[in-house]
């Protein structure tokens, strides 16, 4: 009770409200414009966070997730674009009530989804972390390395490409992890003579090269697209008839939303197909979906809310990121010099409410941004390309060489650039390479550590329940995927 | 007959080593080959400091995992091909060679200027043709970043032709 009164400190400090504030409408400002996204403005904004104290950065940070997730929807419902991938479900139902001459009614009822959703998973967040962190005590090494190897497999089903493809993926990031000098034994593993990768490869650079710069090459091939934008009067808070048909829509996709975001790796995109199809399969009219059911934009947008406080779960509890957006995040606690995990919550309980807390401001604060703004917002997609992206070229490489002045990290953000178009076009999602990247130490760490406790004895492994009950959820993880395959086919 | 029909019906007569689930699995199957090569060279860490495994075994285990996984969707690939892909359009190719530039250029004058030249090339390139929008892109914008970079973060950017000017080297 004591830990839940920590949670009201953003509000009676005005340093963190205007840090909220700002960023929530800088998130709002990433989740309207399509390529950007709470990631690739995670990872660009992470410099600046250093002139800040760590409750200040993070808070910084998640405000920025959870607007930009919601911010996607006003794109997604005025001109048919996502802003963010978690908002490709919101296309489906958002842009043809929009056509239909409800572009209000369907961007209150995105508004007042994502707030609901938001705010169930943040109350998620505040019970069901510290009991993760509490359950967290019991593991040794060998059940984190569990955990991870859990973890890497969750992203078989991460929604975006082939499941083979997401694992290799995952792979590449891992291999990445492994450049540089060897953490236990300092031998030098695949820096062929560069003196400046025997510290590795930095997370930045990579994020804003996979998510930034493959962005805008990605742009630069589809130059001659026009959007069509539908007018927008103001936005409508939904009738008493719209909450009647969709309040149990909300509810549930709140609920899943807040579990999918809580797996390892899996984030707000799954969360809003499952939501969205759950929606329709429960729905009383699911014809009208696809055809501009408010069910429809409610299942998606509080679904794919929902999850940003879910996914803040394992990220807080274990420091295993629960999505692209929070590994980010994880980066920003590391670099602040704050170690995610059961002690967190222990020795730094005052921080960690804060992070509670200022989440669901920040949920309420979209709400009313969303509600009276969102017809600016909707003006920024208005900015050509042409400017746009040279603009954030600039902000990539001075945000990447700032961390550690190094000219290596620009070139280095480029050459992820290049790998993460070519990954795109031919169907491998760049997410997997973020999540194995961050996870890659983590790894290989527990797995030697583990093996030095066994002494060499692999099969002791399955001497351990939890780390048995992890194998067991890895392999259902793998075949999952296959199965579902399988049913949709027939 | 549209476009993508015409790509499909030529792909369909293409040999094998032309088809693109061919290219990138090869090439991936290729690189992870030779950085697999590569970690027999790594340095072996004598019995009594070894921590569990030598420092090759885990990148061996991955590049070994990756080979295998590529293979499995080359496998896949040839039951169930992958979608033709249009042809990447010029300005790609000249955004890509901006940034073959923007390195030499960062490398050899200054890194102010390179992010200068590339914002103009690129916009350029991408159809802005106003005088006002591509001085803002290419000028206003870069000294607002690099001054906001240069004093929120005192961060000091590299040495060159432009930023000496302004450290008054």
């Amino acid at each position: 009770m004591e830990n839940l009164s920590l949670m009201f400190a953003p509000l009676v400090s005005s340093k963190l409200m205007i840090v909220l504030v700002f960023g929530t409408l800088f998130g709002l400002i990433l989740g309207v414009l399509p390529g950007l996204g709470p990631t690739t403005g995670g990872a660009l904004i992470l410099p600046f966070t250093m002139t800040l104290d760590p409750l200040s950065a993070i808070v910084l940070l998640t405000a920025i997730y959870c607007s930009a997730t919601y911010g996607g929807a006003i794109t997604a419902v005025l001109i048919n674009t996502p802003g963010t991938p978690a908002a490709a479900a919101t296309c489906l139902d958002g842009y043809p009530l929009a056509q239909k001459g409800e572009a209000g009614r369907a961007l209150g009822m995105a508004t007042v989804s994502s707030t609901i959703g938001g705010i169930f998973s943040v109350i998620v967040l505040v019970f069901f972390a510290p009991l993760l962190a509490k359950l967290a005590y019991e593991f040794g090494q060998p059940e984190y390395f569990a955990l991870a190897i859990f973890g890497l497999t969750m992203l078989a089903s991460i929604g975006e490409g082939s499941p083979i493809k997401n694992l290799i993926a995952g792979a590449f990031g891992i291999l990445i992890s492994t450049i540089g000098k060897d953490f236990m034994t300092s031998i030098e593993r695949f820096t062929y003579g560069i003196n400046e990768l025997s510290e590795g490869i930095g997370f930045i650079p990579v994020v804003v090269g996979l998510f930034a710069i493959s962005e805008m090459l990605t742009q630069s091939t589809s130059l001659d697209q026009i959007f069509k934008r539908v007018a927008l009067k103001a936005v409508k808070l939904p009738s008493i008839l719209d909450y009647k048909k969709t309040w149990k829509t909300i509810l549930r996709s709140s609920g899943i939303g807040s579990f999918i975001g809580v797996l390892p790796a899996e984030g707000g995109t799954v969360a809003s197909l499952i939501g969205y199809s759950e929606a329709k399969r429960w729905s009383k009219n699911p014809e009208e979906f696809g055809k501009g059911s408010v069910e429809g934009i409610a299942g998606a947008e509080a679904a794919n809310n929902a999850a940003t406080g879910g996914a803040m779960v394992p990220t807080l509890a274990l420091g295993i990121p629960g999505s692209a957006t929070t590994a980010v995040i994880l980066t920003g606690l590391i670099i602040h010099g704050v170690r995610p995990g059961p002690d967190l919550f222990k020795e730094q309980p005052e921080f960690l409410y804060g992070i509670f807390g200022s989440m669901l401001i920040a949920n309420i604060l979209f709400f009313i941004f969303g509600f009276f703004g969102a017809k600016i917002f909707a003006r920024i997609t208005l900015v050509p390309n042409k400017l746009l992206w040279p603009m954030i070229f600039a902000v990539s490489v001075c945000g990447t060489y700032s961390l550690s002045q190094s000219i290596l990290d620009v070139w280095i953000m480029l050459f992820f650039g290049v790998i993460g178009f070519f990954m795109r076009r031919y169907g491998f999602s760049v997410v997997p390479v973020i999540i194995g990247l961050i996870l890659g130490e983590l790894v290989e760490g527990t797995l030697r550590q583990s093996l030095v406790i066994f002494e060499g004895n692999w099969l002791l492994f399955l001497t351990r329940p939890i780390v048995v009950t992890f194998f067991i959820l890895s392999f259902i993880a793998l075949i999952f995927p296959l199965l579902r395959k399988k049913k949709s086919n027939e | 007959m549209n476009n993508v029909q015409k790509q499909k019906r030529a792909n369909k007569s293409l040999p094998f080593f032309f088809k693109d689930e061919f290219k990138v699995s090869f090439i991936i199957i290729l690189i992870s080959t030779i950085l697999l090569i590569s970690t027999f060279s790594f340095d072996i860490v004598p019995p009594i400091l070894n921590r569990g495994i030598q420092p090759a075994t885990f990148p061996k285990g991955l590049l070994v995992l990756i080979i295998i996984l590529t293979s499995i969707v080359y496998y896949l690939s040839i039951k169930k091909p992958w979608e033709i892909k249009k042809k990447l359009p010029q300005p790609f190719f000249l955004t890509l060679l901006s940034f073959i530039f923007f390195i030499f250029i960062s490398k050899t004058l200054d890194f102010f200027l390179a992010i200068s030249l590339l914002s103009v090339f690129v916009s350029y390139c991408w159809g802005e043709r106003r005088v006002f929008y591509l001085i803002l892109v290419s000028i206003i914008f870069p000294i607002i970043v690099f001054i906001f970079f240069e004093t929120i973060l005192g961060l000091r950017f590299p040495p060159g032709i432009i930023t000496n000017i302004y450290y008054q080297v």
